[in-house]
């Protein structure tokens, strides 16, 4: 079992260093993510309101991804308590924020993950989870997770990186694809992803290498006609997300002598019509401790909002929040290359 | 200078040709992007056929293009190493059938 950073005591596990890499590496030739945006007259970036409210459950996880921003694996204990959820839910209940993201690590782990989806839906507020799939095979109390998500009408994304094996196991470990493949047939088996249920089931794709996604629409009609005909799996849509350049993705990167190319493909790319759409603009990320940032990505950079009394959801203030000037680094370049990346896909078409 | 007729930073510079002639370079460069758009057959299939093309004119800039383009788009090692062996065999394959050529040389003039 590949071990996380953190418990390797790599010096990438520290965000400092990250953020060190990120920022001083390339030279001066390359602009910064804040140039590049005073270049498209899109500078300060700040949000539009807050519509959803992406809660980080922890960093515990089954598998241990090559590509992993969060870093997490079996070996991260850090878990988001009740108490902190009840923070969370009085904020969703005092607001109009209409979509709640869990994500993790695997969000399933959580011991409260189910008490915490169940008491989101009686809010009224609509549920997505990222389920990594295997989670659902990895233990026999899981195996009802698809029941439970059809239960509470939430809406399953989940990664598939290849509808061969090869591919995805490259990225998420020896194993992943054929529990993944059964996960799938499982939910499908419930209704997800099936026409006229109003089960979704999204999958999400991303590079198994050092190279930007092809077109999402081309590769959702490929995954579509090759999953059905081959494992007979039905899906709604295929989400094409870019790898962000922190974490153990960096140490891919950094490891494999692909760092400044990738990078330089990163900001040659930049595309200034997907800043509109970045997800950080209309979405709030919370960490499994509580503090709030403007995606997952700056989270594991511990890069908090830039609302200095408002740093922490027992501060959530949102008149404070929901305009706030978004906190950018060079790995902002991984959502704004090419036709953008986000939690939901490519963001320009 | 360094004394090398390839580098490979080169091929980022392949739009650096519009500087001497701008409207042949133009007309090119449109015409390849339609060339490589889904039609009749994908973009992903393009690729491939572009990468066993790039080994059969041994163009080190294609190699490198098409190799990245064809893998990123999906195709794995093998269905790539195959492609190069469809532009080998056509390859060689032209050399070969030059041989009845040679037979029939061989045959009109040898007793």
């Amino acid at each position: 079992m590949i071990k996380s950073l953190k418990v390797l005591h790599h010096p990438l596990a520290d965000s400092e260093n990250q953020l060190e890499v990120l920022e001083n590496s390339l030279g001066s030739i390359h602009p910064t993510f804040n140039e590049k945006l005073e270049l498209s007259g899109m500078y300060p970036l700040h949000a539009f309101g807050i519509d959803i409210l992406q809660l980080n459950l922890g960093k515990m996880c089954n598998q241990t991804c090559k590509h992993c921003h969060v870093d997490a694996g079996p070996d991260r204990k850090e878990m988001m308590s009740r108490s902190m959820m009840q923070l969370c839910l009085d904020v969703l209940k005092n607001s109009d924020i209409d979509v709640v993201d869990l994500t993790g690590g695997a969000p399933e782990l959580n011991p409260d993950f189910r008490w915490l989806v169940e008491q989101i839906k009686k809010l009224g507020k609509h549920v997505m989870v990222r389920c990594n799939l295997t989670i659902i095979l990895a233990n026999k109390r899981f195996h009802d997770l698809p029941e439970f998500f059809k239960q509470h009408q939430v809406e399953v994304v989940s990664s598939l990186p290849g509808f061969t094996q090869d591919r995805t196991d490259r990225q998420r470990g020896d194993g992943v694809f054929e529990d993944s493949i059964k996960a799938l047939q499982m939910l499908n088996l419930v209704g997800y992803g099936q026409e006229g249920s109003g089960l979704v089931l999204n999958l999400v794709y991303n590079p198994a290498g050092a190279f930007l996604p092809p077109s999402q629409a081309a590769l959702e009609k490929e995954y579509k006609k090759e999953l059905a005909s081959r494992y007979g799996i039905v899906f709604n849509q295929l989400f094409a997300i870019t790898n962000m350049p922190i974490s153990r993705y960096l140490d891919y990167l950094l490891s494999s002598g692909n760092y400044s190319r990738y990078m330089d493909k990163l900001i040659a790319a930049f595309n200034p019509a997907s800043v509109q759409n970045l997800m950080c603009r209309n979405t709030l990320s919370v960490g499994w401790d509580g503090y709030l940032y403007d995606c997952d990505f700056n989270q594991m950079l511990d890069l908090k909002v830039s609302t200095l009394n408002s740093q922490h959801i027992s501060d959530f203030d949102f008149e404070n929040l929901k305009n706030r000037n978004i906190v950018v680094k060079q790995h902002c370049f991984g959502c704004t290359a090419g036709d953008g990346s986000s939690c939901g896909g490519s963001l320009t078409i | 200078m360094e004394n090398h007729y390839y580098k490979a930073s080169d091929l980022g510079k392949f739009g650096n040709i519009a500087e001497y002639q701008k409207e042949l370079a133009d007309k090119f460069f449109s015409y390849y992007g339609e060339v490589f758009k889904d039609s009749h057959l994908t973009a992903k299939e393009k690729s491939l056929i572009a990468l066993a093309v790039a080994h059969a004119v041994q163009c080190p800039y294609c190699i490198d293009a098409y190799s990245s383009d064809a893998f990123e788009k999906g195709y794995s090692e093998a269905q790539m190493m195959e492609a190069v062996h469809v532009a080998s065999a056509i390859k060689g394959g032209a050399v070969l059938v030059h041989g009845v050529q040679m037979m029939n040389k061989v045959k009109e003039i040898g007793m």
